[in-house]
């Protein structure tokens, strides 16, 4: 999965720095990720794990890390009620 | 009555009776020479109004949210630029009371600004960066004191030369990326305005809102712990959607009175005969009150969500589309209904100079499209509505 996200954020996230060089709790915000190229990373990972971010799960501080992303995730595909 | 019902019934009271004898008063003096609104800001201070919404524990008035909206609301039907900086002042209050931590700098300052009723401006729109107050250039930068300095080329700054203390957002060092923003406060005498232009404009023109140069120096402890993406999110952004709209609904409310007005006037002249303005003014209420429930629905969704643990309601996309949406509403609304009752009034709506002149109610509206653009706004609405689930 981690290899997913990133891969999510290579191409749509447009950070600074290159992904393969931060780690799974950097904060992508201040790498350089916009709120506008977030939601195309979210669009992204929506499409390949066939789910749905629920509004809840749609805040800034759940894009905020790969493993913020992973946890996440995680919760949906166990198909923890959201 | 409970203490808090009486501390906000005093400020209402306070600040109608600002409005209607000292802001109306001197209003269209303060639009013809682009003047701050000195009198309307001085008689605030007097009632203790800048500090209205610091918590009593720091000396200020402890006043709701909704009672500081209303205070905008009624400003707004007499004097649009007093009601402006009063509510960009309120802005920066509010965000500061919202994210405040023990024992910090921040909660001696907002002691100071009750004690001295110190006038707070804000420098967030930044040359360079088309608009985004999401992203910085200038940057807090380490100076060889050991203190911090920095440099911002400011587009507009209103009121900056009347205000005591300046919010101003930055990068967090100068290595940080454009998003990677903190918000500082500093001081007037710690600031250097250097002013790069003039503020002959349409509308708003006792905002006195030229662009500057803003040089300062401060110290780590002036700078806001939260990052300002999430003050950003949790109180900036709906704070000034709902208190500028709050401030345009009166602008509107004022124009449409004197519509009103005019209709009865007319109706007087010639009773019994038909009246097809009377019916354009039914039409124009119509106009009103969707935009009143609009500014009030998205109050009242704000305190609501305030509320929850964490405001966690508030960092999400929809909450975003949401209070996007009002400023994008209440701006164009608000100026259509100005727009609404110039077509009643006709010439004597149109002269400057009759009971019943809207030009300026007109000017003072349209400014309100302006502030953060509301084609940006779209573009950013479009994005979220990718994505957004509930809206």
């Amino acid at each position: 999965m981690n290899e997913r996200i990133r891969q999510a954020l290579a191409e749509h996230a447009r950070l600074a720095t290159d992904i393969s060089l931060l780690s799974d709790e950097a904060d992508l915000y201040r790498a350089g990720m916009t709120s506008h190229a977030s939601v195309n990373v979210m669009l992204a990972l929506e499409d390949f794990f066939d789910v749905e971010f629920p509004d809840r799960m749609l805040r800034r501080d759940v894009f905020e890390s790969v493993a913020s992303i992973r946890a996440a995730l995680s919760e949906l595909l166990a198909g923890v009620p959201s | 009555m409970s203490v808090v019902v009486e501390r906000d019934q005093a400020l209402l009271d306070a600040v109608l009776a600002i409005g209607r004898d000292v802001a109306a008063p001197n209003a269209d003096e303060v639009d013809r020479s682009a003047r701050f609104p000195v009198e309307a800001i001085a008689a605030l201070r007097e009632e203790r109004a800048l500090s209205a919404f610091v918590p009593v524990s720091l000396g200020g008035g402890g006043v709701s949210f909704e009672t500081l909206a209303r205070c905008c609301f009624e400003l707004g039907r007499h004097c649009a630029a007093s009601a402006m900086v009063f509510a960009m002042h309120q802005i920066q209050v509010v965000s500061i009371v919202r994210h405040l931590e023990a024992d910090s700098w921040f909660e001696s300052y907002l002691a100071d600004l009750a004690a001295e009723q110190r006038l707070i401006a804000s420098v967030t729109s930044e040359v360079g960066t088309g608009g985004d107050m999401g992203r910085s250039i200038a940057a807090v930068t380490p100076s060889a004191d050991g203190g911090l300095t920095f440099e911002k080329q400011a587009p507009t700054v209103s009121y900056g030369e009347y205000a005591d203390d300046l919010l101003t957002t930055l990068r967090r060092a100068p290595d940080a990326e454009p998003g990677d923003q903190v918000v500082a406060l500093t001081h007037r005498s710690q600031t250097e305005l250097e002013s790069t232009g003039t503020w002959d404009v349409l509308g708003m023109r006792g905002t006195c809102s030229p662009g500057y140069v803003v040089r300062a120096t401060l110290l780590p402890e002036q700078i806001l712990s939260t990052p300002f993406a999430r003050v950003a999110a949790e109180s900036v952004v709906p704070v000034s959607h709902i208190l500028w709209s709050h401030l345009w609904l009166g602008i509107a409310q004022d124009a449409f009175d004197r519509a009103r007005a005019f209709v009865r006037a007319s109706a007087k002249r010639k009773p019994g005969e038909p009246l097809p303005i009377a019916s354009r003014l039914s039409h124009l209420l119509s106009e009103l009150s969707m935009l009143r429930a609009e500014v009030d629905y998205a109050l009242r969704e704000f305190v609501n969500a305030s509320e929850d643990p964490g405001r966690e309601r508030l960092s999400t996309m929809a909450a975003a589309l949401r209070f996007n949406n009002l400023k994008i509403a209440a701006s164009e609304h608000a100026a259509d209904i100005c727009r609404g009752a110039l077509d009643i009034c006709g010439i004597v709506g149109f002269k400057n100079d009759t009971p019943f002149s809207v030009g300026r109610h007109l000017r003072d509206a349209m400014s309100a499209a302006l502030m953060i653009a509301n084609e940006r706004i779209h573009q950013t609405n479009a994005g979220l509505l990718l994505i957004a689930k509930d809206i």
